[in-house]
């Protein structure tokens, strides 16, 4: 499945200035290996060493936290759009 | 004079920045934190140096981040500390205080605080527009503070927000955004625009000198106590920072030797209709489920609390309680303060007394216990939650028989005798 994934500007500089990229996979999870393969250095940034996905990195399935849907197994559809953002404070 | 900010650091890894408008470390995508020279600051800092300041949270200046002399904000904080004798008696409290931001200059919440920070700090970086994501309050204080510094102001609010706090923005005249969606959404939105255009979002990428301007409750408690810390704080979470940053303030003064040390107990407050933090502390975890928030208490329904993990740790480490109320609590909440001490809260107000009531009620206090319950925000921007809750005018006619029609004798009766 290709999908369209929004990079934060904290991480462009591993995108190569990009904001949107494309990459593949079935579920959340195989997205990252996929953004990994084409943009080395991603997964460390998203996952910590035990490959869950980071406490402070939000990733969202069509405007939905993953967090509600089914986390790294949420499955992903051609032309999805995900974005990766970081957690922001106050209100 | 030494400059006060070494940068900014990653609270989790630890990876060092310069001081920048930025706010996610490259690495771990943990927040960054302004790193302070307090070496430098303890050579100047004294609680006399504190009070030759101005009457405002810029006489702790040394302690907040930014380089040069404010800009913005010059008549913020030094709020009450009132000592609430009527609702400590029901409490069982004989010295409780309320800290009460519901008149902070100029919006009438404690974000006027932060956003004097932040508009300073973006000023001094060379902004020329501001913006934020906000629950109400927070919008309000940006478009205040924006008009003051003549800046280009764009704020963000779920489109669902209180009349008040709509209206508390378009007088200053900025472009408000409302989004169809919750908070949760707004920030979210508000984090891709600020990966795009060149403004300053106080709370995003300025969220490291934002975040710091919070502290000044805890200093101005400390202050006001007569250079002491509480022995019991109650603050009301959404994000969970201004919790982690009232500790932060006693932390620091304590180490700088303004105060003395003090294990005060941090006890934070959620409306049960958005209580990710209280459920996480109740079920002893050390991580926050995100949430869909439903409840009054829109200043506090933030379902997914960046700061969630750190007020976790806050509350463990300082045998804190967090409780939660559901949403006719909260509206007592208000009438109790209203009727005990004559402050009008907005509904974050509600949740928090409404908590102090839970805790007092479960002996988390002694009786001569210092208890500060932190009051952040007006109850004139909330009232749709409590109009149908206040009972209402006695109707009479403009003459002395109207208005004895609505009285018996003996009401009468008793003002004749006192006047006597």
């Amino acid at each position: 499945m290709a999908v369209t994934v929004r990079i934060p500007a904290p991480l462009r500089k591993l995108t190569d200035g990009q904001g949107d990229v494309t990459a593949d996979g079935a579920t959340v999870a195989q997205m990252v290996e996929s953004l990994e393969k084409n943009h080395p250095g991603l997964k460390e940034r998203l996952c910590d060493d035990s490959g869950s996905i980071r406490p402070f990195v939000n990733i969202y399935v069509n405007d939905e936290d993953i967090r509600f849907l089914k986390g790294p197994d949420t499955a992903l559809n051609e032309g999805d759009s995900v974005s990766i953002v970081p957690a922001i404070a106050g209100g | 004079m030494t400059a006060k900010i070494k940068g900014l650091k990653c609270r989790e890894c630890g990876s060092e920045y310069k001081a920048e408008a930025f706010h996610v470390c490259e690495f771990c995508f943990g927040p960054l934190e302004v790193d302070y020279d307090y070496e430098a600051i303890g050579t100047r800092l004294s609680r006399e140096s504190i009070q030759a300041g101005p009457f405002s949270l810029w006489r702790y200046v040394d302690l907040l981040p930014v380089e040069g002399i404010p800009t913005v904000g010059n008549s913020v904080g030094m709020t009450p500390l009132v000592h609430a004798k009527n609702l400590g008696r029901k409490l069982g409290l004989n010295h409780l205080y309320i800290k009460n931001d519901t008149v902070n200059h100029p919006t009438l919440s404690f974000k006027d605080r932060v956003v004097s920070v932040a508009i300073s700090r973006a000023v001094e970086f060379g902004f020329k527009t501001v913006a934020c994501a906000s629950t109400g309050n927070l919008a309000n204080s940006v478009s205040a503070h924006a008009a003051e510094a003549g800046l280009g102001c764009y704020v963000f609010i779920p489109s669902d927000l209180e009349a008040g706090k709509i209206l508390g923005n378009l007088i200053y005249n900025p472009t408000v955004l409302a989004v169809n969606g919750n908070y949760d959404d707004v920030n979210r939105l508000c984090s891709e625009i600020a990966s795009e255009y060149p403004w300053a979002f106080v709370n995003i990428n300025v969220r490291p000198y934002y975040a710091e301007g919070s502290k000044t409750l805890a200093y101005e408690t400390a202050e006001q106590l007569g250079w002491q810390a509480p022995d019991h704080v109650v603050v009301p979470m959404a994000s969970g920072s201004l919790y982690t940053k009232i500790k932060k303030g006693l932390n620091e003064f304590t180490k700088l030797g303004i105060i003395d040390a003090k294990p005060t107990r941090m006890h934070g407050a959620q409306a049960t209709g958005c209580s990710p933090i209280a459920a996480a502390f109740a079920e002893g975890r050390d991580f926050v489920h995100p949430v869909k928030p439903d409840t009054i208490a829109k200043s506090l329904a933030i379902g997914n609390p960046a700061d969630g993990y750190y007020a976790l740790k806050t509350a463990a480490e300082s045998d804190g309680r967090m409780g939660h109320v559901s949403d006719p609590e909260i509206v007592e909440g208000i009438k109790l303060l209203a009727e005990c001490e004559g402050i009008f809260a907005e509904t974050a107000g509600g949740v928090t007394i409404g908590t102090l009531k839970k805790l007092a009620a479960t002996g988390t206090f002694h009786k001569d216990d210092v208890v500060v319950a932190y009051i952040t925000g007006n109850g004139l921007k909330t009232q749709e939650a409590v109009r149908d809750h206040v009972g209402a005018p006695v109707q009479i006619s403009a003459s002395l028989s109207g208005f004895e029609e609505k009285f018996k004798l003996e009401d009468k009766g008793k003002r004749l005798s006192i006047q006597a």
